[in-house]
């Protein structure tokens, strides 16, 4: 008997489906990318093609002048370009790695573990992702500033780590995994901390990897606006957001800061998909 | 409280009043606790501290300089009986928020099961495109470039060219098409997060699942979808529902960037509008607090809907 192995285990649905799908998606996703693609050519227009009539979806002379600009103008800044870039750096690595640790542990517990309390704090998480305001901003910031936080790193880093999001998330995955997998865990004398980190975690990588992705993508747009007043500490988008409203005459600069900072997160996504998400189509582990 | 299991030891069931039994279950899980701490330690003071101070806060008249005055339900009364704007951005809110709300929740669910389907390749680049949008984040310069007023604006330069407009329309002043735009925009920003969730949780959905399911006599994608999939999705699907509530019923920063503040008329002025022309512009934080309140009352009671909907597909 020979043994088919199929690159790709499908059971239903025609080849014909596929191709409408596809076709579908292709309209879609044209629609989607519009905007991003005309960031993209604006941001490397020379100044004579703004004013072309009709506008152009395309560039003549393609130039890297925006881009030299958006520099030359950063670099006579009072505070060098390399210090905003490192404060973004920094916060955006601290919100997300400590996001992404401490949600998934207390997910965990708020999933897995049956312990007093559980059913309370499960609530309060559901309730709080209800809660987003200008007014707790304000709150925010007098609970900081009686915690002497504010002008520190931690007023752009500790408002943004606990989301109720994230928890919520991870508890949303971490809930199909069956219990039997929890319990052999505890058989075998793995207490609630290793459970976690060597049992449940591997299990629920697309969630952790889309969690990153998340987490990520907001982190490196703080801009801490109300919190953070010393201009060394201020983040990137703060400064390129000032180049991005400077009007007509810079349009090609604000298009280059705009493509500048949408391209780290979109980096990290293609990298998380490739090398991550498509590995795990199979491995899941449900009840 | 009796099916508690314990982690490793076997229980030993001793007669027991219910307090004594759970201290002592808090005791034996205090490795959870220590799990759960930093997370709700740092939640509750910058998340629940200010929430829980917020609220009273609709209760009095707060203008950040002198201290809160105990008004009752005063701002309450302003808003429904004597404020006409917060009407009408009510009636924006939630025009809006029953248009775009389910219409990107089912695209964002559709796409992700479209794409799901695609050979691996294909799908990396697909979810890519449709995710593109939340991962650039503020492009708000674009739409405006896209939906300007003059005849350089896109739109109004295309439109104009192939004929069906004959002079251009100020897409961004205009009350009849304001709304229109922010709807398009949000709903092109707002597909992200919940699409992302779906598509990772059909990732976690085992393929012989599919298998079982071709056994059983499953013969197309629609059964397909609606016997082994959406049952296998329940939480991925309540958390991409409570994003979309969250995005539709606070939406606010769209207009508040891509057109004038406050619109014309306040055509697409949302309840989130509101409390920012209150809270943030004219310091009037009871009342952008009273504001708050409101539709944080509303969104609960979408979420407690889409519970009720999703409820079978749901065990928690």
């Amino acid at each position: 008997m020979k043994l088919v192995i199929k690159k790709r285990k499908k059971y239903s649905g025609s080849l014909g489906g596929d191709i409408a799908i596809f076709i579908m998606l292709a309209i879609l996703g044209a629609f989607m990318l519009f905007p991003i693609y005309l960031s993209v050519i604006q941001s490397i227009k020379p100044p004579e093609e703004f004013f072309l009539f009709p506008p152009r979806l395309y560039v003549i002379n393609p130039t890297s002048q925006n881009f030299v600009e958006l520099f030359e103008a950063t670099a006579t800044m009072w505070i060098p370009f390399s210090r905003y870039l490192f404060n973004s750096i920094f916060v955006t690595v601290v919100v997300t790695g400590v996001q992404v640790i401490i949600a998934s542990m207390a997910a965990y517990v708020l999933a897995k573990v049956k312990v007093p309390g559980i059913k309370v704090f499960n609530k309060i998480i559901e309730v709080s992702l209800l809660f987003t305001s200008t007014v707790t901003h304000i709150m925010v910031y007098m609970v900081m500033a009686q915690l002497g936080m504010i002008d520190t790193y931690f007023a752009i880093t500790l408002p943004f780590i606990a989301t109720p999001l994230s928890i919520f998330f991870m508890r949303q995955f971490m809930g199909q995994l069956p219990d039997s997998v929890i319990e052999a865990a505890h058989m075998d004398g793995a207490g609630h901390f290793r459970t976690c980190w060597q049992v449940v975690m591997p299990n629920v990588k697309p969630a952790w990897i889309t969690l990153i992705i998340f987490a990520f993508t907001a982190a490196w747009q703080i801009t801490g606006w109300s919190f953070i007043f010393n201009e060394a500490l201020k983040p990137l988008p703060t400064v390129l957001q000032q180049i991005q409203l400077s009007g007509i005459a810079r349009a090609g600069v604000g298009a280059a800061a705009t493509v500048f900072l949408m391209t780290p997160p979109m980096v990290l996504f293609l990298f998380c998909q490739s090398n991550v998400l498509e590995t795990m189509a199979h491995s899941g582990l449900k009840e | 409280m009796d099916n508690n299991t314990t982690p490793a030891i076997p229980v030993k069931r001793i007669e027991d009043s219910k307090f004594r039994y759970t201290l002592r279950e808090m005791s034996r899980n205090k490795n959870a606790y220590g799990m759960l701490a930093p997370f709700f330690i740092l939640f509750t003071i910058m998340t629940a501290v200010p929430v829980l101070m917020s609220l009273p806060m609709g209760f009095t008249n707060f203008n950040m300089v002198s201290f809160p005055q105990w008004v009752g339900f005063e701002n309450f009364y302003t808003m429904f009986m004597e404020d006409e704007v917060f009407l009408i951005s009510i009636q924006n809110t939630l025009v809006f928020a029953i248009i775009t709300g389910p219409l990107s929740y089912i695209m964002a669910f559709m796409l992700a099961w479209f794409i799901h389907q695609l050979p691996g390749q294909l799908k990396t680049v697909f979810t890519f495109i449709f995710y593109a949008p939340t991962l650039a984040g503020n492009v708000f310069a674009t739409w405006q470039l896209i939906f300007s007023g003059d005849a350089h604006g896109l739109a109004n330069a295309y439109l104009m060219d192939m004929g069906i407009l004959t002079r251009s329309r100020e897409w961004l002043t205009d009350g009849n098409l304001i709304m229109g735009v922010v709807i398009i925009v949000q709903l092109w920003i707002s597909l992200g997060a919940g699409f992302l969730a779906i598509r990772a949780g059909f990732q976690g959905i085992p393929g012989d699942r599919y298998e079982a399911g071709a056994i059983e006599g499953i013969k197309n994608r629609a059964q397909e979808l609606l016997f082994i999939t959406i049952p296998a999705m329940g939480p991925q699907l309540l958390f991409a529902a409570v994003m979309q509530i969250v995005a539709s019923f606070a939406a606010g920063d769209v207009s508040r960037f891509l057109t004038a503040f406050p619109t014309t008329d306040y055509r697409a002025h949302s309840i989130m509008n509101h409390a920012f022309d209150y809270g943030a512009l004219r310091f009037e934080m009871g009342y952008a607090a009273a504001i708050c309140f409101v539709l944080f009352v509303s969104m609960l009671f979408a979420n407690w809907g889409i519970k009720k909907l999703l409820g079978k597909y749901l065990d928690g």
